[in-house]
């Protein structure tokens, strides 16, 4: 028996044999013998636990990690404390399932309790559910939401939220029969005045994210009168939680509800994910909230308890009629997250947003001192990303920084014909001066 | 054993203290008005606690000692697969060169991680007998939806997706079947099941009749939510293709016929995995998951892109696919999950796949027989990897199933899924996969067994239950109507 079975083939004999069957195959006679798959599967011989070690290692090799990330454009290469990794791994949060039985989940409840407070606390809002894949998916379901709520079918989002943002926003729209509205950018911000005409009484809300694509932090409380021009309207948006220790909350700038990506707090590259989706709102909206949520109680003595709750919301209650079809969501994510946030702290995350910020800019200026590189968007607000352009190839460029061990910015050619010499570049708190200098050094030198 | 910790991290949060460090900052600091303008700015206030980096890991190692895991004891809970998460894997999907590489990086710089998602791909289409299967989806309910999508798409070529509008599900289904139908823009056609939750052939030929060339496709979860394969599987694949239907293969329950039989062998075009079910990746107190969507050949066109293939150069990402649902999510998907399902295939190999499912059928008919003496069993038949008991047979005292679940877990035991499916009363639903050895399966069967003889000896003591966990039964009305979703502060 392969070693992650508990039984010998005597005792599997013994109890075959107390359930009347003569042959495991007996147990299969309900399958029909035309169908049954005679073969055996091809997938590769088993391997022992040395040889899967080696096997996975060498294909670890082939991947490069250890070069100096200058990239950002949607995940973040910034410091994660080891504490994290050590309780995630716990057992009893990572072998877990979620916990429709309260009493004996009491751990995870308050990790999700705590995540709602704190995210809660960052955006301004009132509520926060439980995590939804990612930031993408979180924006789609906001966009749901807000069909739902207004009863329209239309969404205006701005071009600012960049490419791949508003096609996964696209295709999840596409077969609800929702038109998404792409709001013009101008000098790399949404353009508010032509966004006010899209605003019709047909559009269920205005998708924002600040910082944008591009780095630059949108004026929210010019762009909330323009989400609520009309009274049914809502306005969302899509925001990075580091940048908010530092940044005014959007739930002070009016906001309905405010998504984004969590893999900024504590939760590795890892090749794209799995990373974490917060979603927040007004008490007002909470009932149409997707996903789980948790709500403080007390059990038959008294003390203090936690369940999920508002669970007629749900796919598992309410099946076709749920806001939304979540189910697993990212719960050892999110806890990892709040063990992110609990070591921070009040202090540290603004601490965090404040070294991104200085180093961001001091790269900036360093990058574009020699006057090869300009700035793409000049003189716009910007928290740890910007753009920049010049007249070299920026395919080539990075080419160049990979050479010597530097992950480049991100080519918006790729994305923005207008922009073929453009670069986006990345400085979180974890780059170090020498590291933005040597960069700086090679980029002149091309 | 018994845990009292009731705290949460703000109520042991002390100002001035911290639990991190960064080093120096190490370029000229400016005032960060002179860089951001003030009106964007916020007071730097938060709720988040002050705490040093011991209390953070003595809360949460405190609060993880009020859960039950899998490593701990036995986690029957029925449709989720909770079998062994293998270490081997943990440590794999952490190695350097997985965790420490960006999404974005030039895929020269990745070869490594996209040969593993190839191949990753490869394996799953073989195990359920598919072309091609992608690997983006982030969970069973994001492969649902994404499965939606392609059959949308398949019609949408062939000129029918705004006649074909409606989904067939049978009622024993999952939630999820409905819900994701229904958000993928989908009006649902119910069919019943028979008494043993298989599908009923002459409603579901009824319900093809009734909504002639309108039909976008059938949903079914086999072994069904009873546990039991499909019997007619054959027939009702065939009805459907024959009204212009896809089939829908939910994956919930792959775990009971690995190596056995193929969905895509069986009339199925179209499939999620649930890799945190079946191929042993941790539930993690509710996700990260990740549900792979696998299809047959001619519906590869519609697959989300990237779809990573295999050129002269090596693998990378191709975006070019004209024909394709577009986009699904952020990046390529739940790679750190899909590390630990490939390890775990590649550590049992196909012999290892069979051996797992087989295993898994078997001890779920150990327990069925040895618990049909006490517990009603709706359907006596042979089982797959999981079955449906519908509470105990003396119910003279008036315990329900909830009384029963509560009271397992004074032993230590999570509950079976109660209450699920919806077709049979008092349902407790027992998925003991193979990882159990068999002590555990008669240590479990003698507490059910007990139980159901304490339900007539002291009943009151099992409407109270229960009575062994950090917290007692708690009050679900009380939080619904009071809704504190986030701490209390008192200021």
């Amino acid at each position: 028996m392969h070693r992650y079975i508990s039984s010998t083939k005597k005792e599997q004999e013994e109890m075959l044999k107390s359930i009347g069957a003569s042959s495991i195959e007996d147990l299969f006679s309900d399958i029909p013998e035309d169908l049954k798959f005679k073969g055996e599967l091809q997938v590769g011989e088993p391997l022992s636990e040395l040889e899967l070690r080696n096997k996975l290692g060498k294909l670890a090799k082939k991947n490069q990690s250890d070069l100096v990330c200058f990239l950002g454009a949607g995940a973040y290469d910034r410091f994660i404390p080891g504490v994290i990794n050590h309780m995630a791994l716990r057992q009893e949060f990572f072998t877990a399932y979620t916990p429709y039985q309260p009493e004996v989940s009491q751990g995870t409840l308050t990790g999700i309790f705590e995540f709602q407070t704190m995210i809660s606390s960052l955006t301004g809002m009132d509520v926060t559910n439980a995590s939804l894949y990612d930031g993408p998916t979180a924006t789609g379901e906001a966009v749901s939401m807000a069909c739902d709520q207004a009863r329209r079918d239309k969404i205006v989002v701005s071009a600012t939220l960049g490419e791949d943002l508003i096609k996964v926003i696209k295709t999840n729209c596409e077969v609800k029969d929702i038109e998404v509205i792409v709001a013009p950018m101008k000098d790399g911000v949404t353009d508010i005045e032509a966004t006010k005409e899209l605003m019709t009484k047909e559009v269920a809300g205005l998708v924002v994210k600040s910082p944008n694509f591009f780095g630059i932090i949108e004026d929210l409380d010019e762009l909330e009168k323009v989400a609520h021009s009309d009274k049914k309207s809502l306005f969302i948006v899509n925001t990075d939680p580091i940048s908010l220790g530092i940044l005014k909350k959007p739930g002070d700038c009016g906001a309905d509800i405010v998504v984004g990506e969590g893999q900024s707090l504590g939760i590795p590259l890892s090749y794209g994910g799995p990373y974490l989706g917060f979603f927040s709102t007004t008490k007002k909206l909470v009932r149409k909230i997707p996903g789980r949520i948790v709500g403080l109680t007390e059990d038959n003595d008294g003390n203090r308890g936690l369940v999920l709750t508002l669970q007629a919301r749900e796919q598992h209650i309410r099946r076709y009629k749920a806001t939304s079809n979540i189910c697993s969501n990212q719960g050892l994510i999110m806890l990892m997250a709040t063990i992110y946030m609990s070591l921070m702290g009040k202090e540290g995350i603004k601490e965090v947003a404040n070294q991104t910020v200085q180093k961001a800019h001091y790269a900036y200026k360093k990058l574009t001192e020699g006057g090869k590189f300009k700035p793409l968007f000049p003189d716009k607000p910007f928290f740890q990303e910007f753009a920049l352009k010049a007249d070299v190839d920026i395919k080539k460029l990075n080419e160049k920084l990979l050479e010597n061990g530097i992950l480049g910015g991100y080519e918006l050619g790729k994305d923005y014909k207008e922009y073929e010499n453009g670069v986006l570049i990345c400085v979180t708190e974890k780059r170090t001066k020498e590291e933005i200098d040597e960069l700086a050094r090679i980029m002149e030198a091309i | 054993m018994y845990n009292d910790y009731n705290k949460m991290i703000f109520e042991i949060s002390t100002e001035g203290r911290k639990g991190y460090s960064l080093p120096a900052l190490d370029v000229e600091e400016s005032n960060l008005d002179d860089l951001i303008p003030s009106n964007l700015l916020g007071d730097g206030e938060s709720k988040l606690p002050e705490v040093s980096e011991f209390d953070v890991v003595r809360h949460y190692t405190n609060l993880s000692l009020l859960n039950h895991g899998v490593d701990k004891g036995f986690y029957p809970l029925g449709s989720c697969t909770m079998k062994y998460n293998p270490k081997l894997n943990e440590d794999m999907a952490r190695l350097e060169g997985f965790v420490n590489i960006h999404p974005l990086q030039p895929e020269s710089t990745v070869q490594g991680a996209l040969e593993l998602i190839y191949d990753l791909d490869m394996k799953l289409s073989e195990i359920a007998g598919f072309a091609r299967t992608t690997t983006q989806p982030a969970a069973g309910a994001n492969g649902e939806f994404t499965g939606l999508m392609l059959i949308n798409a398949y019609h949408k070529k062939n000129g029918e997706d705004k006649k074909r509008t409606k989904i067939i599900v049978p009622d024993s289904a999952h939630g999820t079947n409905p819900s994701s139908a229904y958000v993928a823009g989908y009006e649902i056609v119910e069919v019943k099941s028979n008494e043993d939750g298989s599908v009923n052939v002459d409603s579901l030929k009824e319900v093809i009749a009734e909504n002639e060339g309108e039909i976008a496709g059938l949903m079914l979860t086999n072994p069904s939510t009873l546990g039991l394969f499909e019997k007619s599987i054959s027939e009702i694949t065939k009805l459907v293709h024959d009204a212009g239907g896809l089939n829908y293969y939910d994956g919930a329950n792959m775990n009971a016929i690995m190596g056995k039989v193929r969905p895509g062998e069986m009339g199925f075009d179209v499939m999620h995995y649930n890799l945190h079910k079946t191929m042993s990746t941790p539930h993690g107190g509710g996700g990260p998951g990740a549900g792979p969507v696998g299809v047959r050949e001619d519906l590869v066109e519609f697959l989300p892109v990237p779809v990573i293939e295999k050129g002269e150069d090596g693998y990378f990402l191709d975006y070019d696919r004209p024909n394709t649902i577009g986009r699904l999510k952020g990046f390529h998907g739940h790679f750190g999950v899909n590390v630990k399902a490939y390890s775990y295939i590649s550590t049992l190999g196909g012999a290892g796949l069979r051996e797992a499912s087989e295993t898994a059928v078997l001890n779920a008919n150990y327990m069925m027989n040895k618990l049909k003496d006490k517990y009603n069993l709706p359907m006596d038949q042979v089982c797959k990897h999981e079955f449906v008991l519908g509470g105990i047979k003396d119910t003279s005292t008036g315990i329900t199933t909830l009384d029963i679940a509560k009271r397992i877990l004074d032993f230590g035991y999570h509950p079976p899924t109660v209450y699920f499916p919806l077709i049979v009363n008092e349902a407790l639903m027992i998925e003991p996969t193979e990882s159990e050895s068999r002590e555990t399966l008669d240590a479990f069967i003698d507490t059910l067994n007990q139980i159901a003889d304490e339900a007539i000896s002291k009943p009151e003591y099992l409407k109270s239950a229960p009575h062994n966990t950090p917290v007692g039964r708690l009050n679900e009305a009380k939080a619904a109507k009071d809704l504190i979703l986030t701490y209390p502060f008192e200021d």
